[in-house]
C-alpha cells in the first residue's frame, strides 16, 4: 500500500531494511533498535487491518490490510513509541541510536 | 463488578463462565422487545409475535462490509440473510439498531453496499453507532457525514420511543496507546446531562460498539471509562446495554443493568482467551449460516431461556 502521509514514509523496501512483522495482533519485534537513517518496514500478516501510528505524531500509516506494508525512515536518534489505532493495546517502539 | 453467573441453575445451558452459547455464528439480528419496562430479546428468525403496545426493535452488528477473507468471503450475503430474517418477522420491528463496524475499512463503497442492502429491510428507521472500522484514516469524518446528522460530538445521541430512552454512545475514536475503548470526558458530561430529566422508572437502553463492560481487556474488549457512564444509570430500575465488537453473544447481569453483546452478521470471533488472538474465526460454511436447532424454549420474563444446543432466546427483565 502506498503511503505518503508522513514525511519519510516510502514503499520501496530494500532486502536488508529492518522489518517488523504484524501478526497475531502483536508487533514483532515489539522493540527494534536501528541506526539513524535506517528505514523500517512493517508488514501486516493478520486478516484484520492494523495501523502503525506514532504516539508522538512522527508517523501514521493508513489502515494496513492483509499483506500491506508501511515504511518509515528514521533520520534522528531517539525513542519512537507507536501503536495500532484500531487495536490500541498493540504497542511497539523503534529505538534509533 | 458483580459476579458472573457461575452455575447452570435451571438447566438453562449457561456455561460455568456465565456466557451463553451462540446459536448462529453469523447472519442474525436480535429482536428486542420492551414491554412494561422489561426488555427481552429473541433471535430474529425464531421470534414468535410481540405483545400489543410493546416496543420491538432489532439489533444487528458488525457487518464488516469489504471483509473477504476465509472466515466469510461473502459478507454481503450474510447481511442480506439478516435482513431477510427481519423481514420475515411476524410483527415488524419499529426500528433497527446497528452497533457498528458497518464497514471493514471505512471505504465509501463499503458503506454504499450496506446502505443498499439495508434499504430492503422493511423498517422505518436505522440507528447507528460507529465501530473502530468505520473511522479508519479520518477519525470518523466520513461516518459522521453519512450517519451522524443531528448527533453530538463524534456521533453520540439519544431518542425516546414509547417511553423508553435510548442512548447511542461512541467509544471507538481517539483511542489511547495501550488502552481500550474510550467514551471521553465530553461525551460523559453530555450523557450525565442527557439522563438527568428522566425518572428512575424510565427504561434506559445504552448502545455502543465496544462493550461497556470488561469482557476481556487482554483483547481490548472493554471500555476504559465505562464505569463513569454506568454510574449515571445506577438509579434507573431497568437498564439494558447493547454492544457489538466481539462477534459473539454474551451477557451479564449486574444489579438492574443487563449487558448484552450481539453476534456479527459477517464472521464469528473466538470466545475470550480461547485463541491466540481475537481475529476472525473460520468455521465450516454450514455452521456459519447455521440457524437454531429444533429446541423450543419458553419465554419468561426475568429468565434467560436457552436450548441445550445453543441460544434460542434471551429475555431480560429485572426481578421485582
Amino acid at each position: 500500500m502506498d503511503s505518503s502521509l508522513a514525511s519519510g514514509a516510502t514503499t520501496n523496501k530494500e532486502p536488508n531494511d529492518p522489518e517488523v512483522k504484524i501478526s497475531n495482533f502483536t508487533f514483532d519485534p515489539a522493540s527494534l533498535e536501528i541506526p539513524p537513517g535506517a528505514k523500517v518496514t512493517w508488514t501486516n500478516h493478520d486478516d484484520q487491518p492494523h495501523t502503525v501510528t506514532s504516539t508522538q505524531k512522527a508517523f501514521d500509516s493508513p489502515a494496513l490490510d492483509t499483506d500491506d506494508h508501511f515504511s518509515f525512515t528514521f533520520a534522528k536518534p531517539g525513542e519512537y513509541p507507536y501503536y495500532c489505532k484500531i487495536h490500541p493495546r498493540m504497542t511497539g517502539k523503534v529505538v534509533v541510536k | 463488578m458483580a459476579k458472573r453467573i457461575i452455575r447452570n441453575l435451571g438447566d438453562d445451558g449457561i456455561d460455568r463462565r456465565g456466557f451463553l452459547e451462540c446459536m448462529a455464528w453469523a447472519g442474525s439480528g436480535l429482536l428486542w422487545t420492551i414491554s412494561g419496562g422489561i426488555a427481552y430479546s429473541q433471535m430474529a428468525h425464531r421470534a414468535t409475535g410481540v405483545a400489543q403496545g410493546s416496543l420491538s426493535f432489532v439489533q444487528i452488528s458488525d457487518s464488516h462490509m469489504g471483509f473477504n477473507k476465509e472466515a466469510n468471503k461473502d459478507v454481503a450475503a450474510t447481511l442480506q440473510e439478516a435482513v431477510a430474517k427481519i423481514n420475515a418477522l411476524p410483527d415488524p420491528p419499529l426500528f433497527v439498531i446497528h452497533t457498528g463496524d458497518i464497514s471493514h475499512l471505512s471505504k465509501p463503497s463499503e458503506f454504499d453496499t450496506v446502505d443498499q442492502i439495508l434499504k430492503s429491510a422493511k423498517i422505518s428507521q436505522i440507528f447507528y453507532v460507529p465501530g473502530e472500522h468505520d473511522g479508519l484514516g479520518d477519525n470518523g469524518k466520513l461516518y459522521l457525514e453519512r450517519y451522524g446528522k443531528g448527533t453530538n460530538g463524534l456521533g453520540w445521541y439519544s431518542f425516546d420511543q414509547k417511553g423508553v430512552h435510548f442512548v447511542g454512545l461512541v467509544n471507538v475514536f481517539d483511542l489511547k496507546p495501550g488502552g481500550l475503548g474510550l467514551l471521553g470526558d465530553e461525551q460523559l458530561r453530555w450523557l450525565e446531562k442527557d439522563l438527568a430529566p428522566y425518572s428512575n422508572s424510565t427504561p434506559i437502553v445504552l448502545f455502543a460498539h465496544i462493550p461497556l463492560w470488561s469482557v476481556y481487556p487482554q483483547w481490548g474488549w472493554g471500555t476504559d471509562d465505562s464505569a463513569q457512564a454506568l454510574s449515571y444509570v445506577k438509579r434507573f430500575g431497568s437498564v439494558t446495554v447493547l454492544n457489538g465488537h466481539i462477534h459473539q453473544i454474551l451477557q451479564k447481569v449486574e444489579g438492574s443493568v443487563y449487558f448484552h453483546t450481539a453476534a456479527s452478521t459477517a464472521f464469528p470471533q473466538p470466545a475470550p482467551g480461547t485463541a491466540p488472538n481475537p481475529g476472525p474465526m473460520t468455521v465450516p460454511p454450514d455452521r456459519l449460516k447455521e440457524s437454531a436447532g429444533n429446541n423450543k424454549s419458553e419465554l419468561r420474563p426475568g429468565k434467560t431461556s436457552i436450548g441445550r444446543r445453543g441460544l434460542i432466546a434471551c429475555i431480560w427483565g429485572h426481578n421485582q
